[in-house]
């Protein structure tokens, strides 16, 4: 069975990579008492497929990430027949997968939905189309220059970057880029859409290269994975 | 002093700037974080290396689940910043604050420095330099926190003793509820204070002052000194002789004994088993069960065999039930059984074999180090390992029958061969051998000896594996510890030790082999700080000053450093480590006590002068001290539990014999 689980990635959570992340999730689901499926091979692994590596120090608000848990097992003396019963499989949960999840889960990882998604369905790396995120400027930017510089990003019809010795246009993958009102502090904010297919994957830090910000100074958060079947 | 707020928005700035930023942030799975304002005293418990080796020390752990137990107090845990951290702490003005609720540790009522072993002194004192703590007990002031330490290298307190307020002796499990209880009674309570009119709890900085003690340090401390296992050193005078030895080690208020005798809980409490899940990577990613304490064979080169007697083991049950839940709660996929010699556990076989049931099949690996070379020691890791990943250790010390008699720890030849032989048959493809060099009386021969032992090793895995068969020889270089029979033994002199670390480079070469060995420097250092009197605090201090840190860590040690502070106190650093020590000669601890008598390590030392081995104590007693020290206790809890010989008589009165 594959589990597709949205959750949020912050706090202490905040600072741990994406290849710890996978041992944080293998951990959570052992905790919980759910039977991960492993892969085959000479080096089994637990089946676990998380959508986009999320950079370190990124908050995550809408993380996706897929599990597989095997199907044919001995019911659990806690289980029995519940509203999120998969119809193929034999194990049942008593109460909704979330429930069991969260309190396995480590302080800043927050579970916001489960769903069960088709076991044969494509990998979930390759469905991801785009990434929204949310910008904090933490310290003072003079608004104007800020203004005129997001302007002069958008209409450029170009922007040439180098990134780890690699050439590519920024432009074509920044799908949207605004400035979001500023809170009661008088903090700006910034919201951008981002292309992050494979091959094609804008980053925020590289927007704000661009507009002379630098990223230690801000408080970044992807607030939403846009997977392909979101577009259709 | 800062508000946890304030902690936390400087750390926003500067933890995309580190390495692995996840060291510095807490917010474990199982970590506990109490209400700081209805939690009477505040403990904080401080490993002085980072957080990547420090989460996963067991004595800690034990050590937050007990405190965090009483409701009356809660304890919090502080690692050594990184160097790339702690430079950014100092530029951004942020105090080592402890993980669970990011106050800065002067905020705490007592910060335990856990020391298991010496190279982690320099360490200690930068963490309390960044603490804002002065680094000198004499020093510190009612507002201060008192500052304890415990751990293994204790046992020798000396060369901290200026930096110290009191060392644990022993295990802590009893004793640090018994020092909680006193700083209790010291704290003053806020009503009580506002009623009298004396300065407010808080101050401008957000009411965080620490509330500090309504009494002098020094009566805390002559409190402290009542609790059996606390050594507080202010508390003694030490006078030297003009060769420099030791003269008289004194106690100079009535509350601090003749002789501190270390804490053994008599029967081992219930296992830890909510151990905090690190967030990201860290050096041993696992949860442990101490399966017992304590060492019966006798390896005269071992201190944490003699200073942990008696042995006392857990019972399966127990043992089995901790693992499951441990793993239950914490997750992990590796369970460490941990003791000093785990084939000695009385039902080694039958533990292994429940483990396996329980576990088998659930993608958990389980090590059980410190297995003895025998054929038995193999067929139980197969039970354990599904796959025969990484390497076999086994640890034959030394290659020649003479030394194997001088350091006690008598194996054949042949045993190690056949067990190698297991090895390589059922699928392990790299065996790790430990050797020492350096024991008493060791010549050029007896170390051709571990190369040619080391080839026949590889010859046995070449006839069943063919190329693809590996040796590694772990070659450490043998001090000369307080409390084991070889302590009057000197340290090889620098020259003798590359000589024998040469031999071995040059006999040892090719793909099949690897060799790793220590630095003379390394062993010069932990020599020094291990054997080390009172005089060495100053060394210690100054070679800080002078930044060294890290010492356990190749690329940051700072040899240099030591030397000209040895200069500079004018001390002969050779008088620690290369002077054999006069029959009679006072040690700098000898007022610490493990109940090991001083004349049973001497004779043994005599024995193994003659190469004579001695019996196994669980079969024979050997009257080494431990039983008419803790007599009543033996009397007290009998049967299997303990290995030492029952106590019928309880003795009316506990003596400690010389």
């Amino acid at each position: 069975m594959r589990l597709r689980i949205t959750f949020s990635k912050s706090g202490a959570l905040r600072y741990t990579g994406h290849l710890d992340l996978q041992t944080i999730w293998e951990r959570t689901v052992r905790r919980a008492g759910l039977p991960l499926a492993y892969t085959q091979g000479f080096h089994p692994g637990p089946k676990i497929q998380i959508a986009s590596a999320l950079p370190l120090g990124f908050i995550g608000r809408a993380e996706i990430v897929d599990i597989w848990l095997q199907q044919n097992v001995r019911a659990d003396p806690r289980v029995g027949p519940g509203a999120d019963t998969p119809p193929s499989g034999t194990y049942r949960q008593a109460r909704p997968y979330a429930d069991v999840l969260q309190p396995a889960a480590p302080l800043g990882l927050t579970i916001v939905s489960v769903q069960q998604v088709d076991e044969h369905g494509p990998a979930l790396q390759t469905q991801v189309a785009s990434a929204e995120y949310e910008v904090t400027l933490l310290d003072p930017v003079d608004g104007a220059e800020l203004v005129r510089g997001l302007a002069a990003a958008l209409e450029a019809e170009s922007l040439p970057r180098e990134r780890r010795g690699k050439l590519y246009d920024l432009r074509p993958l920044i799908e949207s880029l605004e400035q979001l009102p500023a809170d009661d502090s008088g903090t700006l904010r910034l919201r951008m859409a981002l292309a992050a297919r494979e091959g094609a994957t804008g980053r925020p830090e590289e927007v704000l290269d661009v507009l002379g910000i630098p990223f230690e100074t801000t408080r970044i958060e992807r607030t939403r994975l846009i997977l392909k079947e979101d577009i259709k | 002093m800062l508000t946890p707020e304030q902690v936390e928005a400087r750390l926003e700035r500067i933890l995309l700037k580190v390495q692995k930023p996840g060291r510095y942030v807490g917010g474990e799975l199982n970590s506990v974080v109490k209400d700081w304002n209805k939690t009477g005293t505040k403990v904080a418990l401080v490993f002085p290396d980072i957080y990547d080796i420090g989460i996963s020390n067991l004595g800690l752990q034990i050590l937050y689940d007990l405190v965090n137990q009483r409701p009356d107090a809660l304890a919090e845990r502080a690692y050594a910043p990184w160097v790339d951290m702690e430079a950014l702490m100092r530029e951004h003005n942020i105090p080592l604050y402890a993980l669970e609720s990011k106050r800065p540790l002067a905020a705490f009522d007592i910060i335990g420095f856990s020391l298991p072993y010496e190279t982690l002194y320099t360490n200690a004192l930068t963490l309390l330099d960044l603490a804002g703590i002065s680094l000198r007990s004499a020093e510190r002031g009612e507002a201060d926190p008192l500052v304890i330490a415990g751990g293994h290298a204790c046992f020798n307190p000396e060369p901290m003793h200026a930096f110290i307020d009191a060392f644990v002796i022993g295990e802590g499990e009893e004793v640090i509820g018994e020092i909680i209880d006193v700083v209790k009674k010291f704290k003053i309570n806020v009503s009580l204070r506002a009623a009298v009119g004396g300065e407010a709890s808080s101050s401008s900085a957000g009411g965080l002052l620490r509330r500090p003690f309504g009494a002098p340090r020094n009566d805390i401390l002559r409190e402290l000194a009542k609790i059996p296992g606390v050594y507080v050193p202010r508390f003694y005078d030490v006078t030297y002789l003009d060769d420099g030895t030791v003269a008289a080690i004194t106690p100079n208020v009535p509350e601090a004994p003749k002789t501190v005798l270390k804490r053994m809980v008599a029967k081992l409490p219930q296992p830890t088993t909510r151990f905090p899940v690190p967030n990201i990577d860290v050096v041993h990613n696992r949860v442990s069960v101490e399966v017992m304490r304590g060492c019966t064979r006798g390896c005269r080169f071992c201190q944490a065999g003699m200073i942990t007697r008696p042995v006392r083991e857990r019972s399966m049950d127990e043992i089995v039930r901790a693992a499951e839940e441990a793993v239950a709660v914490t997750g992990a996929e590796e369970l460490a059984l941990l003791s000093l010699s785990s084939s000695d556990y009385s039902d080694v076989l039958e533990l292994v074999t429940k483990i396996g049931e329980k576990f088998g099949g659930k993608h958990l690996t389980v090590s059980l180090p410190s297995l003895r070379i025998d054929t038995v020691s193999v067929a139980l890791m197969e039970k354990l390992k599904d796959r025969r990943s990484g390497g076999f250790t086994l640890a034959p010390e030394a290659a020649t029958e003479r030394m194997r008699r001088i350091i006690n720890k008598f194996i054949t030849d042949e045993q190690l061969l056949e067990t190698a032989r297991e090895i390589y048959a059922r699928g392990w493809v790299n065996i790790k051998l430990y050797f020492m060099i350096g024991h008493p009386s060791e010549t050029l021969e007896d170390v051709q000896a571990i190369a040619v032992l080391c080839k026949r090793v590889l010859a046995e895995g070449r006839k069943l594996l063919g190329g693809k068969a590996k040796v590694h020889a772990g070659v450490s270089t043998f001090i000369p510890k307080p409390h084991t029979p070889f302590q009057w033994v000197a340290v090889d002199t620098v020259e003798q030790i590359k000589a024998k670390q040469e031999l071995l480079m040059r006999e040892l070469r090719g793909s099949a082999f690897k060799l790793s060995w220590t630095p003379p420097e390394d062993t010069l250092l932990e020599g020094w700080l291990s054997r080390g009197d009172r005089r060495l605090a100053e060394v210690i201090y100054a070679a800080w000053k002078n930044g060294t840190k890290f010492d356990a860590w190749q690329d940051q040690r700072r040899f240099d450093a030591w030397t000209s502070a040895f200069a500079a106190q004018n001390l002969d650093a050779s008088f620690y480590t290369h002077r054999p020590r006069r029959a009679d000669e006072v040690f700098p601890w000898e007022h610490i006590s493990d109940a090991v008598r001083k004349k049973y390590l001497y004779q043994d030392y005599q024995r193994s002068l003659e190469g004579e081995t001695r019996v196994y104590c669980r079969e024979d007693c050997d009257a080494c001290g431990i039983l008419p020290t803790f007599a009543t206790t033996r009397h007290e809890n009998p049967g299997l539990y303990w290995k030492c010989p029952e106590v019928k008589s309880p003795k009316k009165r506990v003596k400690v014999m010389s």
